[in-house]
């Protein structure tokens, strides 16, 4: 059952800021990584600047 | 700077397990047939037999749904182990020792290794939205079996061979677009073809799905209400998201599907008190309605609008596809169509789908058996967040597997409904005059076996589903919605509910496809605004506004311009537009398999160049075919031109009137919109045409020399590992177990 959440919460996209944190520890970054605030910011900026689009 | 994978020092990495299982060794073990497996094998090869059996050859009253599943998943699960494997093993050979693009330029966000099983869902949630859910209903019209055998036998031998192909040779680029891919193989002129049919497709792929969602909605309070709601829900979830709660993605979502649920009663409500007129709209106010959402909707920031009605979209998507799988699996309907019906072999068609069934099949069914619009998504964001190379298959073929299944419960549900019904909501009102009374002479009048509706049967069906009418409801999505309605109020809530679940299902389709016209729009302007770039260099920079507006404003007056031509069309405008729509998708597709063509002739795969030619071929000489019969038929209801001189000829004459044109000025608007339609077939099939070519070109001088030095990235070293597909091999599991035990556990498996 967790795993079922844990799953869905990738699916959607909800874990993001944790992943990303992760990852910025995993690759050995020194600086601060970005608070959860200005992470969401700039993950949906980035949507505004590379538009993906979604399927019929 | 070293990269250091999963914890632990680079030295201890570079000392530690091996980031691939032998390829040697995988093989031997896929192929050793254990008497169990020989079991399982042999089981779903029966089951699956069984299921086509009684599908094509038992000939009873009525046939039962549950041997679509069986025929489909055993066919799904034979084709994976099988013929996706040889694929892998001949074709693409990927190797796990090499690193993905998530894992070289991982940056936390656009780029990261994703576990393959979240991979999955979210390239599932980003391909299928409403088009395998439309196409198949409109296709029913030939019966069941011709759509089932395309879309099962196309995707296995054609889609999913697409999206697996284009997934793998993006991964292998960075994750390169599909026309940045074209421009590499195909050069100047191949390459630009490419971009310029994209964008005409998108175009036209825009206007149709938007036209479905018009359909739906026209003179339907309960449905306009209900998605109008989904704008002020979306808005809602985007303030919470952006200030009161940032990255609370699952809580917004729950409250939003709350929410929509309650917009959804709400508009039951809505319809019985004196509301209702308040929210009744003709097709032609609602069509600007949309176009006018369009615009905003892509100027506004993402965060507002896009982003939180994307979480709604994924969350309905997933939960309502396996709501209706487990509900086809426990109501089982009976199957009201034929196998094949009176107009599968009728070369004039049908009413819902002119023309014969080759080519018009297999255009009509695009996305569920071969979607080219998938080549974009394939090479967009999925292969960014690969963890392995071997996993492309169970991403890329797997994903589209589940499409396919989508497109074939979604069949299940047209046929499970009366065929009267059916006809009498999918004729166009030229045919079918409006009203119950013409609507049941007009579908008595086809001649149909076993067929026999009343007006009062259409009068009590529009009732219970809490509609003023459903005649002439064409686009597909209310014929999916009452079949979805009638299957699932078998599963909750019997008849009491049937009117929940038809505007529950007609407000997701409109969901997936206001997402789609939204997100697809700014992709749109994106590719113009780059094209425009390289003559005026400002309209590259996309933060400069005025470039985003007139951007926008260019994209959404094409589609607009066609969605308003499309609800005007005195001959009905799904019957007309929906076979280009399918075309066009076909002919992304072509594109598709044309620039991966090149890709294997370059890397000299001679032998296995037959996977890819066997698609492209079959897709090239359907997509051409149907593009003549638009072009050149002389049958005035399949050919656009044919359509046109007709009327532009009885105009001279001085006719006043003619079919269901019954105005000059209708007469003239049949002969500009065939002028409109007629133009952009012979756009796409020229555009499409040079791509090929050119693609035929570059094979050609491919395999003259060889093979020539490919576009792939440089190789490097990867240092993490993770299984390839759902199930794993002793061997994986192994490698997994000591990568976990020396290195600690790789990004989210830790549970």
């Amino acid at each position: 059952m967790r795993g079922l959440v844990r799953w869905w919460r990738g699916v959607i996209g909800a874990d993001a800021y944790e992943r990303y944190l992760e990852s910025h520890h995993r690759r050995g970054h020194t600086h601060a990584p970005m608070g959860e605030r200005e992470f969401w910011r700039a993950k949906v900026d980035a949507q505004e600047r590379n538009p993906q689009g979604r399927c019929c | 700077m070293t990269t250091v994978s999963s914890g632990g020092s680079a030295a201890e990495v570079d000392e530690g397990p091996p980031a691939a299982v032998d390829d040697e060794v995988l093989e031997s073990e896929r192929r050793r047939w254990t008497p169990l497996r020989i079991a399982v094998w042999s089981a779903i090869a029966l089951v699956g037999g069984l299921g086509w059996v009684m599908l094509a050859l038992v000939r009873g009253e009525t046939v039962n749904a549950i041997w679509f599943v069986f025929a489909a998943v055993a066919t799904y699960l034979i084709a994976y182990r099988f013929y996706s494997g040889y694929i892998e093993r001949k074709l693409l050979k990927p190797d796990d020792r090499r690193a993905t693009p998530a894992e070289h330029s991982e940056n936390g966000q656009d780029y990261l290794p994703t576990d393959r099983r979240v991979l999955y869902g979210h390239h599932f949630a980003a391909i299928a939205g409403a088009g395998p859910l439309v196409g198949p209903v409109l296709a029913a019209q030939m019966g069941y079996l011709p759509g089932t055998i395309w879309i099962i036998v196309g995707v296995v031998l054609a889609g999913a061979v697409q999206d697996y192909l284009v997934l793998f040779f993006s991964m292998r680029r960075g994750g390169r677009s599909l026309a940045g891919m074209a421009r590499d193989e195909l050069g100047r002129v191949g390459g630009a073809a490419a971009v310029l049919a994209t964008l005409a497709i998108m175009i036209i792929l825009i206007a149709v799905l938007a036209l479905v969602v018009v359909q739906a909605l026209g003179e339907s309070p309960w449905g306009v209400f209900s998605v109008a709601m989904t704008i002020p829900i979306a808005l809602f979830m985007g303030f919470y998201l952006r200030y009161l709660r940032p990255g609370k993605v699952g809580e917004v979502s729950v409250i939003g599907v709350a929410l929509l649920l309650l917009a959804i009663v709400a508009g039951g409500w809505i319809s019985e008190s004196g509301a209702a007129a308040f929210f009744t709209f003709d097709r032609t106010t609602l069509a600007w309605g949309v176009v006018v959402y369009g615009v905003i909707a892509a100027i506004l920031p993402v965060w507002m609008l896009l982003a939180p009605r994307d979480y709604l979209s994924t969350f309905m998507k997933i939960g309502t596809i396996v709501l209706l799988a487990v509900a086809v699996v426990v109501v089982r309907p009976d199957v009201m169509a034929p196998a094949i019906s009176e107009f599968a072999g009728d070369p004039a068609g049908g009413p819902v789908v002119p023309g014969p069934l080759f080519p018009f099949l297999f255009v009509t069914i695009a996305c569920g058996a071969l979607s080219g619009f998938h080549a974009l998504i394939s090479s967009g964001t999925t292969p960014k967040l690969l963890q392995k190379e071997r996993q492309t298959r169970f991403i890329g073929y797997g994903g589209m597997l589940m499409e396919s299944f989508v497109a074939i419960m979604a069949l299940v549900a047209a046929v499970s409904i009366d065929r009267g019904i059916y006809f009498a909501m999918n004729s166009p009102a030229a045919m079918t005059g409006g009203a119950v009374d013409s609507a049941a002479m007009f579908v008595n009048s086809l001649g149909l076996a076993g067929v026999n509706v009343t007006p009062e049967l259409l009068a009590g069906t529009a009732q219970s589903v809490g509609e003023q009418t459903v005649v002439s409801r064409t686009g597909g999505a209310p014929t999916l919605a009452l079949g979805l309605a009638n299957i699932l109020s078998g599963l909750f809530g019997g008849a009491a509910l049937m009117s929940f679940w038809y505007h529950f299902a007609i407000m997701f389709e409109a969901l997936f496809i206001l997402t789609a016209v939204d997100a697809g729009t700014r992709v749109a302007r994106f590719m113009l605004q780059d094209a425009v770039g390289s003559f005026v260099p400002k309209f590259k920079d996309m933060s400069w506004r005025p470039g985003v507006w007139i951007g926008t404003l260019i994209m959404c007056g094409a589609w607009g311009g066609i969605l308003i031509m499309g609800v005007t069309d005195p001959l009905g405008g799904i019957n007309t537009l929906f076979p280009l729509f399918g075309i066009a998708n076909q002919l992304l597709a072509a594109i598709a398999l044309a620039v991966c063509l090149a890709i294997v002739a370059r890397r000299g795969s001679v032998g296995a160049l037959w996977i890819v030619l066997v698609p492209l071929v079959a897709v090239t000489v359907i997509t051409v075919t149907a593009s003549l019969y638009k072009i050149f038929s002389s049958v005035p209801a399949v050919g656009y031109w044919a359509q046109h001189n007709a009327y532009r000829d009885a105009l001279a004459a001085g006719r006043t009137s003619m079919g269901a044109a019954r105005t000059p000025e209708a007469m003239e608007a049949v002969v500009r919109n065939t002028f409109i339609q007629g133009t952009l077939s012979i756009l796409f099939l020229v555009l499409a045409l040079v791509v090929i070519v050119a693609a035929v070109l570059a094979t050609l001088r491919s395999l003259r020399e060889g093979g020539r030095p490919s576009f792939e990235d440089d190789p490097v070293p990867s240092r993490l590992y993770a299984p390839s597909g759902l199930v794993s091999q002793p061997s994986e599991k192994e490698l997994e177990a000591r990568w976990l035990a020396e290195v600690g556990p790789p990004a989210r498996s830790h549970h």
